[in-house]
Formats: C-alpha cells, structure tokens, sequence
C-alpha cells in the first residue's frame, strides 16, 4: 500500500465514530475543572515553600511528562515501552555531553540552545529507532524488546567512560541563566516545567483528536482492520514512538536540570520501572493520568521515611503498584471514574426512590 | 529471502567471525580458547536460566520478569543450606525446589485469577520483582555473597592442551548445561506431562477441550520454569556472585536470549545462550568499554532479521 492511500484514508477515518457519537453543537472543552486545576498549578508555588514547589511541584511534572509519553505509547497505541525513561536518560546525557558539567574533559560547553536542541533531536531520533526495533514484534514482545533495549543502555553508560563517564555520570548539570532569571531557583524552575507539561498534556490533547491519534487509537484495537482499510500500521506505530520519544526527550532535558546530575542510574532499570509504576499508578485511560501517578510516586518517595523509612521505598512503591495492578486496572483513575458514577447512580437513584415511595403512599 | 541473499547474509556474518578468530588464534590461541571455554560456560550458565524463562513463556504467554529476583531467591537459598549442610548437591535441591515453590506460589495464587491478561500479568511480576528484590535485601543485606564450589569440583584442571589449566568448576558447567537441556528435552518429548505442555504451547484452549486440567499443567510449568531459575541461582552463586543487581542482569541475559534463540522454543534459548555468552566474554576479553554492544548488535541484527527470534516461530 502507498502513504498516498493512507493519507486519504486516514482523512475520511478522522470524523468516524468518536467524533459523532458526541452530539453535533460546539462544546466548549474546558470545564470548570480544568480552570481550577490550571489556578491551583498556577498558585500553588506561592503558598507551598521553595523545597516543596522544587522537590514535589517541579519533579512530579517532570516525570509525570515523561509518563505522559509511555501513556500514549501504551494507553493510545496499545504499546508497552519500557524504554521511555531510557530515551529521556539521552536527552539528559547529551545535555551534559554537549553541554557545560563538571567533568571538563568530556563535555563541550556549547551555547544552551544548540545543547537542548541536538539533546531533543538525538533522544527523538534514538527513541523512533527502539520504536523501528520493537515494532517489528508484537504485543508482549514490546516490553521485553524495549526492556532489553533500556537495560542494554544502562550497561554502555555504565562500562564506557570515553563518551559516558562511566559509573560517575556527569554532574553540576544546570539550566542556563537566562533574561536575568536564574532557572534554577525553584519558582522560575517550577514554571518552566509547567510550562512544557501543560504543552505537553495540550499537545497529547490535540493528537488524540487529530487524524493521527485517531488512527493511532483504531490499530490499538485492531490492526488488521486498520491494515485493510488502508493504513500503514508499522508507520503509524513508528510515528507513534517519535512523538512519545519528543515528549519523553523534554521530559529528559528537564530532569537532568532538576537533579543537576546524570547517571546511569538515571536510566537504571529502577527508573525504567519506575515510569512504568507512574503511569500505571495514575491510570492509562487519560493523558491526566501520568501526572496524578507521579505526584502520588513522589509524595509516596518523600514521605515514605516517615511511614516505612527510607530503605523500604521500594516495598512500598512495589507493593502500592502491585495493588493498583490487582485491583484496579485502571489506575486511581479508574477508582476515580467508578466513585464519580456509583455517586451519579446514587443521585439518579434517589428521587426516582422518593418518587415510588411517594407513590406508595 | 531468497537461496542468494541467504548465501550474501550468511558471508557477511561468517567471514568477520572466521577473520577475527584466525587472527585471535595466531595472536594468542591461549586467551582466544579461554574465552571461548569462558564464553560457553556461561552460556551454559544462561541456558538454565533463560529455559526456564522460555518454557513459562512458550506456554502461557506470561513474561515472568520475576525470573531474575526468582534466580536470586534460589542463589540465597542455596547459599544457605550449602553453609548448613555442607553438601553443594543439597544446596542445589533447594535453590531449585525454594525457587519453584516461589514460582508455584505464584501461578496458584494470582496469575490463575487472571488467564489471557499477558499484559496485567507482566505487570504483576514486575511488582513481585521489586518487592522480592528489596525483601532480598531487607533480610539479607546488600553485601556480596560468594558460595564457594564443592571440595570435588574445587582448585584447577591441569595438563589441557593450548590453555594449560581451566577452572573445575567452570568446565563442570559444559556437561551440567547440556545434561540439563537433554532431560528438558527428555522431559518435554517423552513425558505425557510435557506432551501436554507442547500441546499447550500450540493451543491452550484444544488442550483445555480434551479433558486436561490446564491449571495444573500450568502450575507445573510454572514450578519447573521458576525452580530453574533458582536453580541458576545455585550455580551462578558460585560462578558469579550474588549482589542485588544481579537479578537485573540475569533477567536482561533471559530477555536477550529468548528473542535472539525464539520465544518458547527450548533449543532456541539453548542456541541463543550460545550466542550471548560467547559474545559477551569475547567482547569483555577484546573490547571491554564496547562488550555490551556486541550484546546490543546481536539483538538489533536479530530483530531486524528475523523479529521471531532464530528458531522462533509465528505465535
């Protein structure tokens, strides 16, 4: 089949079913919700101390952006990647290669923008790349391909010291200073990564709804079907990780400069897991859901000292994402959506109660 | 792919191999023959661990990525009992029955509640991993373990033509590996159970309508697959060393040696530990920055190839 058919295709698909089971009158999307979610994000840095505005605002963001990226492989393109955080962990490792870090000898302290932009483009390129790889399998197969794939990496951080510093890493990784504001400091920090969250939940958003994410959505759940109607598969699935690779690589650039280091620990298989848990944790359904797993993920990480001491982080993550897996497929979201229509039942329920009583009587 | 391009294909891979063993046999047979001993125990080594891998995969789509922290269970316990009794054969009963009772534990109490879901499934040992892994350490500590190898199998085995002297144990591995692949192979060809776990690899829901009790057809793969992970364990307590982390790199090793050998299929993972173990010591004995590259290329080649792995076939 040419791209040309599949274009057309992809064209007439794009108004299908989603689109007209809603009814035809403009709605307006944003809800209330949204706007109060949008207010507290904005306000919540002014009422909360520097620490937690960096260490819980800023970094749930960043790796709930990172998770976003997983949630569209996986949620919208039914694929399983665990090699997200890997992709961001390139990103991280060329801003310090090109970049300017403490280890003098290795990184060449280009100017920031041409740093961030040869970081995103060559973590895009590297995450469409294990997308080509793993996309030549299916399903199950995903998650070990791209598994082997991230753990494969951590190793050649790990054993190569000419290009990757080895077991060190590159530390003093910073933000540049810039129109006067040093974004380092937690507010400026906490509003760039806001920033490129909201343009990446917006931007996820959008894509969901366009031809693509549409088409994306149809070989998730029958890829056979979209074939015969017309579509290329493997391009949309390839296509698919770029876009989650793009993601995943701001993600990156931003978690290197909020922990002002990187490691091969960075992209360890723990951290691998870890956007797995968040992801799952928040709820694969909703671009939203990535962002509510990492605030429960690094909530749970800076409080667990005080429920079950800092030793046992990963019990309790493992054992909260275990349960989330059990019970709850879904996510919190799930839980969330269930509460919201067992209370709508409840509500509808109630005055019809009343009505047959009235009745009764 | 036509006869030509295989003739082209198979060129391009043999003759580098062939070029690069002459010249590491003419520069020195001594380290070129050690790293191939090396590099065959260790496979050796992988093929007990990935077969167990491999033979819970074929059958029930389930990608136990326990199987690590299961290897791991299984080294301690043999780590263990060894001290306690003293007796290495002993220690290696219990690395594999300690692991497959885990493992059995496992299929009966939470994957048989959820049959066909792979993904939740996954999912699930990924937790079970994280949460093992870190009892592991809670109740053991963080310290490196080194089993030593039974008096009998201890000190070195001299008088070898080219390489001299070659490590007991290590050459015990070779036998061990292959003996271990001819019972599985016994095992699933001429058992009626392993008749019926091929019948399930090739369709679960025929082998259910002819009247066998698929769950415990599972839950007995499941107990080998797992007790062969630990019992891994046991010998990689003694050839390697148990550290956390290691889990990781075994589940990694499984990982690249089912899809390079072909998911399910026992002689694939035999052929893919192969090609991983050498690979691996060759690369760490001539180009030690890069060896996980060499790993990392095999899996690329492969992939780009034949997605099913080299004796795979369509599920």
């Amino acid at each position: 089949m040419n791209a040309g058919a599949g274009r057309l295709a992809m064209g007439k698909v794009a108004v299908a079913p989603r689109q007209e089971a809603r009814p035809r009158t403009f709605q307006n999307p944003v809800r209330l919700r949204h706007a109060a979610v949008l207010v507290a994000l904005l306000v919540f840095p002014w009422m909360a101390s520097p620490f937690v505005t960096f260490q819980i605002g800023a970094q749930s963001l960043a790796l709930g952006l990172i998770a976003l990226s997983l949630t569209f492989l996986g949620g919208y393109g039914g694929m399983i990647s665990l090699a997200q955080m890997t992709v961001a962990g390139i990103a991280g490792y060329m801003v310090g290669i090109f970049g300017t870090s403490g280890t003098a000898e290795i990184s060449l302290g280009w100017p920031w923008w041409v740093v961030v932009t040869l970081a995103l483009a060559i973590a895009t390129l590297a995450g469409t790349l294990i997308g080509w790889l793993s996309v030549r399998t299916e399903g199950i197969y995903t998650i070990m391909i791209t598994l082997a794939v991230g753990v494969a990496f951590y190793y050649l951080c790990l054993q190569n010291y000419s290009v990757f510093n080895g077991f060190q890493g590159f530390q003093q990784v910073h933000p540049p200073k810039l129109f006067g504001v040093n974004w380092r400091d937690p507010l400026p920090f906490y509003y760039l990564v806001l920033f490129w969250s909201l343009a990446g939940y917006g931007f996820v958003k959008y894509l969901l709804r366009a031809p693509f994410g549409v088409a994306l959505q149809g070989i998730r759940d029958n890829p056979r079907r979209m074939n015969a109607l017309g579509f290329h598969v493997t391009a949309h699935r390839v296509a698919a990780y770029a876009v989650a690779a793009f993601i995943a690589a701001v993600g990156g650039v931003l978690l290197v400069w909020y922990n002002g280091l990187i490691t091969p620990n960075s992209a360890g298989t723990s951290w691998l897991i870890n956007i797995l848990i968040i992801a799952v944790l928040g709820g694969m359904r909703h671009p939203i859901g990535p962002f509510v797993g990492a605030i429960v993920f690094v909530l749970l990480q800076n409080f667990a000292v005080d429920l079950v001491g800092r030793e046992r982080f990963n019990l309790l993550i493992g054992g909260v994402f275990l349960v989330i897996v059990l019970f709850s497929p879904d996510g919190l979201l799930g839980w969330w959506v269930r509460g919201r229509r067992s209370l709508q039942a409840q509500f509808n329920r109630g005055p019809r109660a009343a009505l047959t009583q009235r009745r009764r009587q | 792919m036509n006869k030509v391009w295989k003739w082209y294909w198979g060129l391009v891979l043999v003759v580098p191999l062939a070029t690069f063993a002459v010249w590491a046999i003419w520069d020195n047979a001594r380290l070129f023959f050690i790293t191939l001993l090396n590099g065959l125990t260790l496979a050796s080594l992988y093929f007990i661990v990935a077969a167990g891998f491999t033979l819970v995969f074929g059958l029930m789509r389930n990608v136990n990525l326990a199987h690590g922290s299961l290897y791991l269970l299984g080294g301690y316990i043999g780590y263990f009992v060894a001290e306690a009794t003293g007796y290495f054969v002993v220690a290696l009963a219990a690395g594999f029955l300690g692991a497959a009772l885990a493992g059995l534990a496992m299929q009966v109490a939470i994957f048989r509640f959820m049959p066909g879901q792979d993904l939740r499934q996954t999912m699930v040992t990924i937790g079970l991993s994280i949460i093992i892994a870190d009892l592991l350490i809670w109740g053991i500590g963080a310290t490196v373990h080194q089993m030593s190898a039974p008096d009998w199998l201890g000190g070195p085995l001299r008088n070898l033509p080219v390489i001299n002297a070659y490590s007991k144990y290590r050459m015990a591995l070779l036998p061990l590996g292959i003996a271990i692949g001819v019972l599985l192979w016994l095992f699933l060809n001429r058992t009626r159970v392993g008749m019926m776990i091929r019948a399930g690899v090739d369709d679960r829901a025929m082998l259910a309508a002819t009247g066998v009790n698929v769950n415990r057809v599972f839950a007995v793969t499941f107990a080998i697959g797992a007790g062969l992970a630990g019992f891994g364990g046991v010998i990689g307590a003694v050839e390697l060393s148990m550290v956390p982390g290691e889990d990781v790199r075994l589940l990694l090793a499984s990982l690249i040696v089912v899809i390079v050998g072909g998911m399910g299929s026992v002689v694939g993972a035999a052929v893919g530990a192969t090609i991983l173990g050498t690979a691996e010591t060759y690369g760490l004995a001539y180009a030690p920055t890069y060896s996980v590259v060499f790993t990392f290329v095999i899996l690329v080649l492969v992939l780009a190839f034949r997605p099913r792995g080299i004796l795979g076939r369509p599920a």
